[in-house]
């Protein structure tokens, strides 16, 4: 099967989305033809489906939000694109108080069938206003479904199940998950949001990991493996809702939990998986561990940049403390 | 519509508010209250240019929105006693009603929240429902928010059928307009969009109709937005029992004495329609109100664990 880097399975996605369905529309700043999106993630789209359907927007992050929500209540199905993920912030009040709550606050009445995507991440030197990862913002509040895809497969799939899908979605990309390649089958599929994967089994130690920590933990894994050390990879892949019953299944089977991703230690998800263990499978439980990011904004300098990430070297560590 | 029929409207919404103000007083019914008595010409002169099919956004003070666009006073009641019954089954209250059937799209609690929300139901509406429009309600204070420069800002842009409405009641909850900006009519601001700006009288009802009737016509001809700004006043304070005491006297009674009801029931009168008509008109809205506070009050509550329905749409 052919290989495609994530931003072509990405694009194939919203490509194959808007040509199966016509209310599938396209907001964002740069998006259109003349800069293709920041990542090119919709490269060819305006040039296809016209400016009607993938609208380049004035720099209003609210209002692109916004903008989405009151579509998404009227009948069409709006992909709405914040170009860097730090700058959610500005788009908060209608992805949190807005797209979340509206069908709640309506009795039901409205839906919101929206997807907003946007790349989190660090690794470029774009310093602390390019650089975060902010899935657990969102994840704090009902209504809001939190995709995190790891690889080209994954992304094609969930972009797909989260434009289809009835309730608002944040689809989280990182910036250096989008570069690496995958085998992505050319026909239609889509990867159900709430479902782990088991990206490689392994008999003494759980790794749930997330976004770009997926790849690194592979590779930890296989270094590991001649070291005689067998790690089992889970990727949540949806991070909200979250599939207790894969991640409890592995914990379960090997007894060891290393939780890893980049977003800062303090209030990121890592929290939440480790209490949703901690609740169903506490007895089978040897040891959690956590390997997040350091809690510090995320800096310049490439040498303080790459230190406040998990690398594959600190999952090796990590994995033999609680092994060995 | 015809103009007996807004007077009906107007005082729909008059009635329902002063039923809704003393229950409330009476404490039978919980939250906050945000009255838009006194400023019922805005909402029915504008949503007498609507069709049924035309989409509106609304405000924290929605009640008269609500009204004017046709919902059933007994669903509102009931939502605003927190019943089962209500628009929004209690989850929403006063703050949230929303009738997607008559393109309410719902009361928003966040001050200029819904002008994003408008500017993507004109979107739906260009796209998909090329006969249809947007009416994007706010007050004076929203005005002041970014959404207001990001949200209008992009349906000039994108030639979008919507209206934005603003009412300009001259007090952001307690601040006096002079006191967080430096011009008199909002409508100014229209030219830093490249769009018509109005501003009229927002207690007459018919001169609030003629301008909504422009900016409709130009708004389905698809020739974009337009902002009008209504100049009128609230009968109460902002919220609860806000004795609105920062309002000097001599203003109040100025626009008191230019209630926006009376001064139509006046036209009305003078244009030959008997009063007896206007008397019957007015012990059947008594009565409509009677049966929505009777229909509220029989109603039954939610169940506690009802407060985990219609979170997320499953499928």
């Amino acid at each position: 099967m052919r290989e495609i880097t994530v931003v072509e399975a990405l694009n194939e996605a919203l490509r194959e989305e808007m040509r199966r369905d016509e209310n599938v529309v396209l907001l964002g700043e740069d998006i259109g033809k003349y800069w293709q999106g920041a990542f090119k993630v919709t490269k060819g789209l305006e040039e296809e489906f016209g400016p009607e359907r993938v609208r380049d927007t004035p720099i209003s992050e609210n209002a692109i939000a916004g903008c989405a929500v009151g579509a998404a209540m009227t009948g069409l199905r709006p992909v709405a694109e914040i170009m860097f993920g730090d700058l959610v912030a500005l788009a908060m009040d209608q992805i949190c108080n807005q797209a979340a709550k509206l069908r709640y606050m309506s009795g039901g009445q409205v839906s919101v069938p929206m997807v907003l995507r946007t790349p989190f991440g660090a690794g470029g030197s774009y310093a602390s206003h390019h650089s975060q990862s902010l899935e657990a913002w969102f994840v704090h509040v009902p209504g809001l479904k939190v995709v995190q895809p790891s690889n080209a497969y994954d992304a094609k799939g969930l972009l797909k199940a989260s434009i289809r899908d009835d309730n608002p979605v944040v689809f989280c990309e990182h910036k250096f998950v989008y570069g690496l390649k995958g085998t992505v089958p050319e026909e239609d599929y889509v990867v159900p949001l709430g479902k782990a994967h088991v990206a490689r089994e392994g008999e003494d130690i759980t790794i749930i990991a997330t976004s770009l920590m997926v790849d690194r933990a592979l590779k930890a894994a296989a270094a590991l493996e001649e070291e005689g050390i067998s790690c089992e990879v889970v990727d949540p892949r949806t991070v909200r809702p979250l599939d207790e019953e894969e991640l409890c299944a592995s914990a379960r089977k090997t007894g060891k939990v290393l939780i890893v991703h980049e977003a800062c230690d303090t209030g990121g998800i890592s929290g939440e998986i480790t209490k949703t263990l901690v609740r169903r499978v506490f007895y089978y439980l040897d040891a959690i561990k956590i390997l997040a990011g350091k809690d510090a904004p995320i800096p310049f300098a490439p040498v303080m940049e790459k230190w406040v990430a998990p690398d594959e070297e600190r999952i090796k560590k990590a994995v033999k403390e609680i092994v060995l | 519509m015809e103009d007996i029929e807004m007077y009906k409207k107007m005082l729909e919404i008059r009635k329902f508010e002063e039923k809704v103000y003393d229950l409330f007083t009476q404490n039978l019914i919980p939250g906050t209250m945000h009255l838009y008595m006194g400023e019922e010409a805005v909402a029915v002169g504008v949503c007498a240019a609507l069709t049924p099919n035309d989409f509106i956004t609304s405000t924290h003070r929605g009640h008269g929105h609500c009204i004017a666009k046709g919902a059933s006073l007994k669903k509102m009641m009931a939502e605003i006693f927190g019943k089962k019954t209500g628009y929004c089954k209690g989850k929403g209250g006063s703050m949230h009603i929303t009738d997607k059937n008559i393109g309410m799209l719902g009361a928003n609690a966040v001050v200029g929240g819904a002008i994003p929300i408008a500017v993507g139901a004109g979107l739906s509406c260009k796209l998909k429902y090329p006969e249809r429009v947007t009416v994007c309600f706010f007050g004076d204070g929203a005005s002041n928010q970014g959404t207001f420069h990001e949200g209008i800002n992009m349906a000039s842009v994108w030639d979008l059928p919507v209206i934005f409405v603003c009412e300009n009641n001259l007090y952001a909850m307690g601040t006096r307009q002079s006191l967080v900006m430096n011009i008199e009519d909002i409508s100014e601001r229209a030219a830093g969009y490249g769009i018509p700006g109005a501003t009229v009288d927002g207690n007459d009802v018919m001169a609030v109709y003629q301008e909504a009737q422009r900016a409709v016509t130009r708004a389905r001809n698809g020739d974009g937005p337009t902002l009008i700004e209504c100049k009128t006043y609230r009968h109460k304070g902002h919220s609860r029992f806000d004795p609105a005491k920062y309002r000097p006297q001599e203003e109040v009674a100025e626009w008191m004495a230019r209630d926006p009801i009376e001064s139509f029931r006046y036209k009305l009168l003078d244009k030959g329609i008997p009063e007896e008509f206007l008397h019957k008109i007015e012990s059947t809205v008594e009565t409509e109100i009677e049966e929505a506070v009777e229909f509220a009050e029989e109603s039954p509550l939610p169940e506690p664990e009802d407060a985990l329905k219609d979170v997320w749409v499953v499928e």
